[in-house]
């Protein structure tokens, strides 16, 4: 019987969640300024997110995986993990910055091509986190590149990740 | 002489709740034999080295320990292969070197401005990385694919290097280490309640596991009983992220064979999962959410209640999966007889967890204390990714039965006994989604920590890994990897 299916699929809830809370204006407009300082060029209401693990626990990963899951649809913000630094207009990096991984990262930035945003997600990312002062760790991703914007948190909630991520969109279009 | 009896032996030294004996060298050396004792880790402190057995028979740990004056000990990994890695790590970590083992460094990958750092006198060193060498292959038509240390998803950085001809691999090395934070020096000559938040973050997806074996360490070491309410909390919390685990599992390894609809699905009801976590711990992963003494928050009737309907889901949801799972040809192509672990490096390695399990080793943390019957333990045989599959299926089914059983009669009574400054040594196994979490530490007069060490299940999974992979596909190397799923940095450290 097609009728009580039809039905079903008019009244359920979709899976998804609602959009984020809009960003404040000020954030907004503050990421739009350093954009334009940055590069005159646009990228449109698309990015390409490369995540790098510069030394993390996990917990990051964890989160950012759930972000891609049907509750959160992250593509629907325009936004899409990839697998390559050469395609993509952000470099989501975790963790703190491990001596053993930083020359890693560095060279996936120079793979990247221009303009790129760096943005520094979890508390390890931001500072180092509880691991700062460790002869392993140099610190946050900011010890080896410029960073554009952090989401801090242990981890991070992925509403909170899609939040930061949505400001970026909003400032560039 | 049996290798319980060349412990037993040596000079006991008081560890709680399973005793530590000092051996020289020459007896350890005979502990290198295969025997009925399986090797659970290997570590050090200044000047010494400790090996953790498990009796299979009698389910009892038993610790052995040797001292290393000129920073030599005979190496165990010559009849253990198991041993191989810990073996690397000791000598980057503790400057102690195993005579007779592997010479390569294993996490200390030149980068680090000191030799030793938990050595008795860490000596400074200018950064010089030294090209890593790897185990040379001949024979007509092989090449070399190396990958990484980053790899193409959202994943941990490591580097696998595989030696393929044609399409198929003949061997695969690892090398991991990228992660090293040097937690364990950043956890040296604090009270326990203070390093538990590192505890905490040695693996993010095992937080509440690695969490747990330290706080019961900690705790055995002072001999501080917690009550019952915390001891209950606890273990819901140590089934829940089993579970969370185990179904991020089934759906990843799913999607590596292009079906995709178990991914989502699993995914849906996990995130419901850790949206009731956070709406009863406060933290969707339940980090911080116990520490050595007790809990950190109690779990309100609606803190339950929440769990309930997340768990309810599951358990409408999980046949659905299995039913996708085995109603389809290609999907079962991929996983039946992919990624099989022979029975000989099964009993070599002796892996716990999953992996063990799925490969008929009857082995679960949970026996030695007695949170599992011994007739409830799930068992496997195939050793391949299906095994893999199944046995996490079955192990899901079966934390929601005991979560139901535990979230009913959850005692009452306060959430924490007081940890005291008293000195002590004390060691704990703890079961989590990837095996069994081991934890040991010694605490000085004043109950600060003077060596300490934390030893993920992957330990025995990674080399495992590496073997399993001969003889298949390279296409078939994610989906073999994601069905052990090792930790990078639970290895890390
Ligand atoms: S911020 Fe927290 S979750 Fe993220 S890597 Fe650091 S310790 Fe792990």
């Amino acid at each position: 019987m097609l009728w009580p299916r039809l039905v079903r699929n008019l009244v359920s809830r979709p899976l998804t969640d609602p959009a984020p809370p809009p960003v404040a204006p000020e954030i907004i407009a503050e990421l739009r300024a350093r954009l334009e300082e940055a590069s005159q060029a646009r990228l449109g209401r698309s990015l390409a997110i490369r995540h790098m693990d510069s030394g993390s626990c996990n917990g990051c990963e964890l989160e950012i995986n759930a972000l891609q899951n049907v509750a959160h649809d992250l593509e629907r913000f325009g936004l899409r993990f990839v697998a390559s630094p050469r395609h993509a207009d952000i470099l989501l990096v975790t963790g703190p910055l491990s001596r053993n991984m930083a020359e890693a990262l560095l060279r996936a930035r120079a793979a990247t091509p221009e303009p790129v945003w760096v943005v520094a997600l979890g508390d390890c990312a931001v500072d180092g986190g509880i691991f700062k002062g460790s002869y392993a760790v140099l610190g946050g991703v900011d010890a080896a590149l410029p960073v554009d914007l952090v989401i801090p948190g242990c981890p991070p909630s992925p509403t909170q990740i899609l939040e930061g991520l949505v400001a970026l969109i909003e400032a560039n279009a | 002489m049996s290798a319980r009896a060349i412990i037993e032996s040596g000079r006991p030294v008081g560890c709680v709740p399973w005793p530590r004996y000092l051996l020289d060298a020459s007896r350890w050396a005979q502990l290198a034999s295969p025997s009925d004792l399986a090797l659970l880790g290997l570590w050090g402190e200044a000047g010494m080295a400790h090996a953790a057995f498990l009796d299979e028979a009698r389910m009892q740990v038993l610790l052995a320990s040797v001292a290393a004056p000129e920073g030599h000990i005979p190496a165990l990994s010559q009849g253990r292969p198991g041993a191989a890695l810990f073996e690397r790590m000791l000598r980057d970590l503790y400057a102690i070197e195993a005579e007779g083992g592997d010479p390569r460094g294993w996490l200390d990958h030149g980068r680090w401005p000191v030799l030793g750092p938990l050595s008795a006198h860490p000596t400074r060193h200018a950064p010089d990385p030294t090209p890593m060498e790897f185990l040379p292959v001949a024979g007509e038509g092989v090449h070399v694919i190396p990958v990484g240390p980053i790899h193409a998803g959202v994943i941990e950085p490591g580097h696998f290097r595989f030696h393929v001809q044609g399409e198929i691999i003949v061997r695969l090395e690892l090398r991991l280490g990228y992660t090293h934070k040097g937690l364990l020096t950043l956890m040296q000559g604090k009270s326990p309640r203070a390093a538990a938040r590192f505890a905490a973050r040695l693996s993010g997806d095992s937080t509440v596991a690695h969490g747990l074996a330290f706080a019961r360490a900690a705790e055995a070491a002072q001999g501080v009983e917690i009550p019952p309410r915390a001891a209950a909390i606890r273990a819901a919390m140590l089934e829940l992220e089993r579970l969370h685990n185990h179904l991020n599992d089934l759906g990843f390894i799913a999607n590596d064979a292009a079906f995709a609809v178990i991914h989502a699905r699993a995914g849906l009801v996990r995130e419901e999962l850790l949206r009731a976590q956070f709406a009863a711990f406060g933290h969707r992963l339940m980090m911080d959410g116990l520490q050595p003494g007790g809990v950190a928050q109690d779990l309100t009737p609606e803190g339950v209640a929440a769990l309930r309907v997340a768990l309810a889901a599951i358990e409408a949801e999980l046949p659905v999966l299995l039913g996708y799972y085995e109603s389809h040809a290609s999907l079962q192509d991929r996983v039946l007889g992919t990624g099989t672990m022979s029975a000989d490096l099964v009993a070599a390695f002796a892996p716990g967890g999953v992996v063990g399990r799925a490969a008929g080793r009857a082995f679960d943390a949970r026996l030695l204390t007695g949170e599992l019957a011994p007739e409830a333990l799930i068992l496997q045989s195939g050793a391949d990714v299906d095994a893999r599959w199944r046995q996490r299926y079955a192990e899901a089914l079966q934390s929601i039965a005991f979560l139901a059983a535990l979230l009913a009669r959850l005692p009452e009574g306060p959430l924490t006994t007081p940890m005291t400054q008293r000195g002590g040594e004390g060691i704990a196994l703890v079961e989590g989604f990837r095996g069994e979490c081991l934890a040991w530490m010694r605490l000085d007069d004043g109950g600060l920590i003077e060596a300490c060490f934390l030893r993920d299940p992957s330990w025995l999974h990674w080399p495992l890994l590496e073997a399993a992979v001969i003889g298949n596909i390279v296409a078939d190397f994610p989906l073999i990897n994601k069905s052990i799923n090792g930790s990078y940095s639970g290895v890390d450290l």
